[in-house]
C-alpha cells in the first residue's frame, strides 16, 4: 500500500514538472524585449554604433526570433541532456555557472532547515507541557522578539557584532584563500565555519514561529482522550509523550517540508547580498534584471524542482508517519 | 444467607476538586462505595455529574487542574493482582504519587479502563495490534513476538473477525463496534481484576450495544472481573448491573441493589430519573389527546423516489467512482399536524435524507412536493437557489448539538434575529421584541438576549436553536437528532416545548433519531431506515408494538429496557441482509 502510493506520487510528478519547466519558461520571456535589446542599449549608451545586421545575426544565432514553442522545445530538450544553454551575459555554458551556487544554496538550506527544527521541536514541547510556566513565558517573549526582527537587520547587526568585537569577518561563505580553491577538505571545514552565521540568521525567525506552532499542535493533542488511554494503561509520562502526542503534533511540520526548500533558496536573496553570500539568489537576481534568460531558465527551473521534490518528500513522510493518509 | 463476596475496591470520602479563576469547583464530594469481586456497580448521572471523575480519580488520572484532595481508595490488590503474594495487601491509591511508577504499575494490570469514544480514544496512527501489545509489554516481559501473538487471542476473546489480519490494522480501518471491542481487549491485556468502563456504549447504536455488553458480561463471567461501570442510561442499568449508586453535583444520592433502586427509589432525584424514562418510550397524553380535539391536514410535504448519491473516488489514475447511495428511493408524506419520526442506526442515512428535503444537499433523482402556505405546490428537489428561498422560510431545521449549532461569538438576540434580518422582516426595536417574544415562546426569559450561548445549559440552547427555527413562522420543522445530546430529564422538557409549539404555531415536525422511545413519545408515524431505504413504516404504536420487518424487530429487540426483572427474558436478534 505505502509502496503503490509513492510510485503513485512518482509517476504524478513527472507531468506536474512537464508544466512547471513550461511556466517557467514563459515567465522568463514574459518581460517586453530580449537580451539582445538590453544589449543594444548598453551599447547606445556607451556610445558604440548599434548595427541592426548585427543584432539580427546575434537574435538568429540566440534562436530569439523563433517562436516561443519552438525556444522552448530547444530549451527544454537541452535541459534533458544537462545543457542548460548559454549565458548571454557571462558567455559561458549556464551549468558551469549555477551548480556550485545551487549546491551551497542547498546546503544553506538544509542547514538551516536542520538548525531550526533541532532547537524548535524541543522548545515548543517543553513550553507546551509546561503551558505558562515561568519557562513557557521566557520562550515565549523570545519567540515573539525573534518573530518580528528582521533578516537582514539582525544580520548587519551579527556582522557588526562580529568584526567590531571579535575580529572576524562574519561574510561570505569561504576565507578569502579557499573562495577560487578546488573543494578540499579543508574548504569544507571553513565552509563550516562561516555557515553558521547566515544558518543564525535565516533560521531565527522561523525556529521562533516554529515554536509556537509546536507548542499551539501539541497543546491540542495533550488532552486527547487517546492520552487518557495511554496513561491508563500505565505507560510513563515521557514515554507517552514521545509516542502519542508528539508524533501526530509533528504531521504538519511534515507537509511544510516541501515549500521550506525553495523559501529558504528564494527568501535568503537579501541575506545572501548583505553577508555576500556565493549562493542562487544574488546570480538568479541579477540575471532577471539582465533578461539573461537562460541563466535566469535555469534557476527558476531548478527552484521549481525543488519544490516539486520537497512536496513529494513531505508527502512520503506524511504517508510513513500517518497512515490515513496513504490509504486516501 | 448468601455471603457477599468480598470487596475489591472500598472508595472512602474521596473528594477531587479542580482549579477554577472562582476557586476550587468540587467534581467528586464526599464519594463512598465499594465495589465487589466479580460484580458490576453502575455508576449513574446526568452530565456534570462526576462520575467519570470519580472514575478517573481512581487510577488518579485525571487531567490537571483536577486533583484529589482527600479520603481514600482502597485497592485489595490480593484479588486483583494475578499471581500476587498469599495474604493481605491493601493500598491506597489516593496516597499514591500520579507520577510514581506504583501507581503505573496498577494502571492497566489491576485496574483496566475504557472510554466512551472508542475512535478518539485509540490512538489514530498505530495499529490496534501495535496498542494492545504495548499493553502487554508495559507490565510483562515479553517479546514483540510473544506480545502480538497475545494480541491476536485477545482480538480472538472479543470476537473479531480473523484476528491475524486485523490485527495489523489502524483504528480507522475498524467500525465503531470493532474499535470498542479493540478497546476491551487491550483493557483485557494482563487480565486485570477490575475494569472501568466509562460510557462505553454511549456512542454506539443499539444493537452494537446489546453486542458489547453481553461481550462485557461474558467476560465477567469467565474471568471473575469486577466492574464499575458509568453511565446516564437507565435502561442499560437494568440490563446490567448488581448494585447501582446514583449521582448527583458530586455526590452519591443514593446506592442499593438494582431491583430495590428501581422498584423502591428512596431518593427524589432518582425517582425523578426513573420517571423520565419510564415517561419516555410511551407515546404522549397530550400528544393522543390534542390529536382526538383535532384531526390531521391534507399532505403538506410529499417525498417519492428521494436518491442521494454520494461519489467515493477510487482507483489510483483513472478516477473510478462507485456512487454511495445514502439515500436510495426513499418515498414518504407528511400530513398538517404530523410528526413524523425516522429511525436507523448511524450510516443509515436518516440525517441525510433530512438534508435532501431541505436540499442542503441536492438531489440525485427523486421529486420533494411541497405545498406552500399560497397553496401552490412545488418540486423543491427541481428549484433554483433563488427559488428555494421562499421554501426555506417554511421549512426549518434544529440540530443535534446545541453547543457547535449556536455561534459563540453571537448573542441570543443576534442569533434568533439572524434569519429574520436576512430576510428583511423585522429591523431595529420591532426584532428586539419579536426575538423576546420568540424567546418567551420557548420558555425563556427576554434577558437571555443579551447573554453569550456558554452562558446557557445544553436544555437551554436548544431552546435557543428552536427559538431561531420558528423565528420565521415555518409550518414543517426537521429536527436531527435534536434531544440526543440531552440528558433524559431534559429530553422530555423539550420534547413537550416542541409539542406545545406545535399546537400554539400549527407545526409539523420530521423527527430524525436513532432513540425510539423518544419517537414513540412524540411522534404519530414512524419510518424505519436502514441502508438509505425505508424498511417498514407505519403509526408508531403499531410499529413498535408489532414491527413486521425483521431488522425493526432486531432494532426493538436491542433496546434495553428500563425494568432489571426483564434482563433476560427478551431474545435479541440480530439482522443481516441477504443480498
Amino acid at each position: 500500500m505505502l509502496f503503490a502510493y509513492i510510485l503513485k506520487r512518482l509517476i504524478w510528478s513527472i507531468p506536474f514538472l512537464f508544466a512547471v519547466s513550461l511556466v517557467a519558461f514563459a515567465l522568463i520571456s514574459a518581460p517586453p524585449g530580449d537580451y539582445v535589446a538590453t544589449f543594444a542599449a548598453t551599447l547606445a549608451q556607451s556610445g558604440d554604433v548599434v548595427d541592426q545586421a548585427r543584432l539580427e545575426a546575434l537574435r538568429e544565432r540566440f534562436g530569439l526570433d523563433q517562436s516561443f514553442l519552438v525556444q522552448y522545445w530547444r530549451w527544454i530538450t537541452g535541459v534533458l541532456r544537462g545543457d542548460f544553454g548559454i549565458s548571454f551575459e557571462w558567455q559561458q555554458p549556464v551549468a558551469d555557472l549555477i551548480w556550485e551556487r545551487m549546491g551551497l544554496s542547498v546546503a544553506l538550506a538544509a542547514a538551516t532547515l536542520l538548525f531550526t527544527w533541532a532547537i524548535a521541536f524541543p522548545i515548543g514541547i517543553y513550553s507546551a507541557v509546561r503551558k505558562y510556566s515561568f519557562g513557557d513565558y521566557v520562550i515565549s517573549a523570545i519567540g515573539f522578539i525573534g518573530l518580528s526582527i528582521p533578516n537582514f537587520l539582525l544580520g548587519l547587526v551579527l556582522m557588526y557584532v562580529s568584526v567590531v568585537h571579535f575580529g572576524h569577518d562574519a561574510s561570505g561563505l569561504f576565507s578569502e584563500q579557499y573562495q577560487q580553491a578546488p573543494w578540499t577538505w579543508d574548504k569544507v571545514v571553513d565552509l563550516l565555519k562561516h555557515l553558521w552565521v547566515p544558518v543564525i540568521i535565516l533560521g531565527t525567525s522561523s525556529t521562533a514561529s516554529l515554536i509556537r506552532i509546536m507548542r499551539a499542535n501539541l497543546l491540542d493533542e495533550l488532552h486527547k482522550p487517546y492520552v487518557t488511554t495511554a496513561r491508563a494503561k500505565g505507560l510513563s509520562e515521557m514515554a507517552l509523550l514521545v509516542k502519542y502526542p508528539v508524533r501526530l503534533a509533528l504531521n504538519p511540520f511534515v507537509s511544510t517540508i516541501g515549500w521550506a526548500f525553495p523559501q529558504l533558496v528564494s527568501g535568503s536573496v537579501i541575506i545572501s547580498y548583505v553577508l555576500s553570500l556565493p549562493t542562487a539568489g544574488p546570480l538568479l537576481l541579477q540575471a532577471l534584471l539582465a533578461q539573461d534568460m537562460y541563466l535566469a531558465g535555469a534557476f527558476i527551473l531548478l527552484l521549481c524542482c525543488l519544490s516539486v521534490v520537497g512536496m513529494l518528500i513531505s508527502d512520503i513522510l506524511l504517508a510513513v508517519i500517518d497512515p490515513r493518509i496513504r490509504y486516501r | 444467607m448468601v455471603i457477599a463476596p468480598p470487596p475489591v475496591i472500598e472508595i472512602r470520602n474521596l473528594v477531587t476538586e479542580f482549579a477554577t479563576r472562582h476557586g476550587p469547583f468540587r467534581a467528586v464530594d464526599d464519594v463512598s462505595f465499594t465495589l465487589h469481586r466479580g460484580k458490576t456497580l453502575c455508576l449513574v448521572g446526568e452530565s456534570g455529574s462526576g462520575k467519570s471523575v470519580t472514575a478517573r480519580s481512581i487510577l488518579q488520572i485525571v487531567d490537571p487542574p483536577g486533583r484529589i484532595i482527600s479520603g481514600e481508595v482502597k485497592l485489595h490488590r490480593h484479588h486483583t493482582a494475578r499471581g500476587a503474594s498469599q495474604g493481605d495487601n491493601i493500598v491506597d491509591l489516593a496516597a499514591l504519587d500520579p507520577r510514581s511508577a506504583a501507581i503505573r504499575a496498577i494502571r492497566g494490570r489491576d485496574i483496566a479502563m475504557i472510554f466512551q469514544e472508542p475512535m478518539s480514544s485509540l490512538s489514530p496512527v498505530h495499529t490496534i495490534g501495535d496498542q494492545i501489545g504495548e499493553a502487554i509489554r508495559l507490565h510483562e516481559s515479553v517479546s514483540r513476538k510473544e506480545a502480538r501473538a497475545r494480541a491476536i487471542e485477545l482480538l480472538r476473546k472479543v470476537e473479531i473477525a480473523n484476528p491475524d489480519k486485523t490485527v495489523d490494522r489502524y483504528p480507522f480501518e475498524y467500525s465503531g463496534g470493532m474499535r470498542q471491542r479493540a478497546m476491551i481487549a487491550m483493557a483485557l491485556a494482563c487480565s486485570p481484576g477490575v475494569l472501568i468502563a466509562d460510557e462505553p456504549t454511549t456512542a454506539l447504536d443499539v444493537t452494537t450495544q446489546a453486542e458489547i455488553l453481553a461481550l462485557i458480561r461474558k467476560l465477567q463471567d469467565d474471568d471473575g472481573m469486577s466492574v464499575l461501570f458509568i453511565t446516564h442510561d437507565m435502561g442499560v442499568v437494568a440490563e446490567i448491573a448488581d448494585e447501582v449508586a446514583v449521582m448527583r453535583f458530586g455526590k452519591i444520592v443514593e446506592q442499593g441493589d438494582t431491583l430495590s433502586i428501581f422498584e423502591k427509589p428512596q431518593h427524589d432525584y432518582t425517582k425523578m430519573l426513573l420517571g423520565s424514562v419510564k415517561q419516555l418510550d410511551r407515546p404522549s397524553e397530550r400528544r393522543l389527546k390534542r390529536r382526538a380535539e383535532k384531526p390531521l391536514g391534507d399532505v403538506l410535504l410529499k417525498v417519492s423516489g428521494l436518491t442521494k448519491a454520494f461519489h467515493i473516488d477510487r482507483g489510483a489514475f483513472f478516477k473510478k467512482t462507485d456512487p454511495l447511495l445514502a439515500v436510495n428511493e426513499v418515498s414518504l408524506s407528511l400530513r398538517a399536524g404530523e410528526n413524523l419520526g425516522i429511525v436507523g442506526e448511524s450510516g443509515s442515512g436518516k440525517s441525510t435524507l433530512g438534508r435532501c428535503i431541505l436540499r442542503v444537499y441536492d438531489t440525485s433523482a427523486g421529486t420533494v412536493d411541497y405545498t406552500a402556505k399560497d397553496g401552490v405546490t412545488r418540486n423543491l428537489a427541481a428549484l433554483s437557489e433563488t427559488q428555494l428561498r421562499a421554501a426555506r422560510r417554511e421549512l426549518r431545521m434544529v440540530f443535534q448539538d446545541p453547543m457547535s449549532s449556536l455561534n459563540p461569538r453571537m448573542t441570543v438576540a443576534q442569533i434568533i434575529g439572524e434569519p429574520m434580518l436576512v430576510n428583511g422582516l423585522y429591523q431595529g426595536r420591532a426584532l428586539t421584541d419579536r426575538v423576546g417574544e420568540l424567546l418567551e415562546l420557548v420558555g425563556l426569559p427576554k434577558s437571555a438576549m443579551e447573554r453569550y450561548p456558554h452562558a446557557f445549559s445544553g436544555g437551554q440552547r436548544q431552546r435557543i436553536g428552536i427559538a431561531r427555527a420558528i423565528a420565521l413562522d415555518p409550518r414543517i420543522i426537521i429536527a436531527d437528532e435534536a434531544t440526543s445530546a440531552l440528558d433524559v430529564s431534559i429530553r422530555t422538557q423539550v420534547l413537550d416545548l416542541l409539542l406545545d409549539l406545535q399546537e400554539r404555531l400549527d407545526l409539523s415536525f420530521i423527527f430524525i433519531s436513532h432513540d425510539i422511545a423518544v419517537i414513540r413519545y412524540f411522534c404519530d408515524r414512524i419510518a424505519v431506515m436502514y441502508k438509505g431505504r425505508i424498511v417498514e413504516s407505519g403509526p408508531t404504536e403499531q410499529v413498535c408494538t408489532d414491527p413486521q420487518h425483521p431488522y425493526t424487530q432486531a432494532l426493538l429487540s436491542a433496546v434495553p429496557h428500563p425494568d432489571p426483572r426483564m434482563r433476560g427474558t427478551r431474545i435479541r436478534t440480530r439482522y443481516r441482509e441477504t443480498s
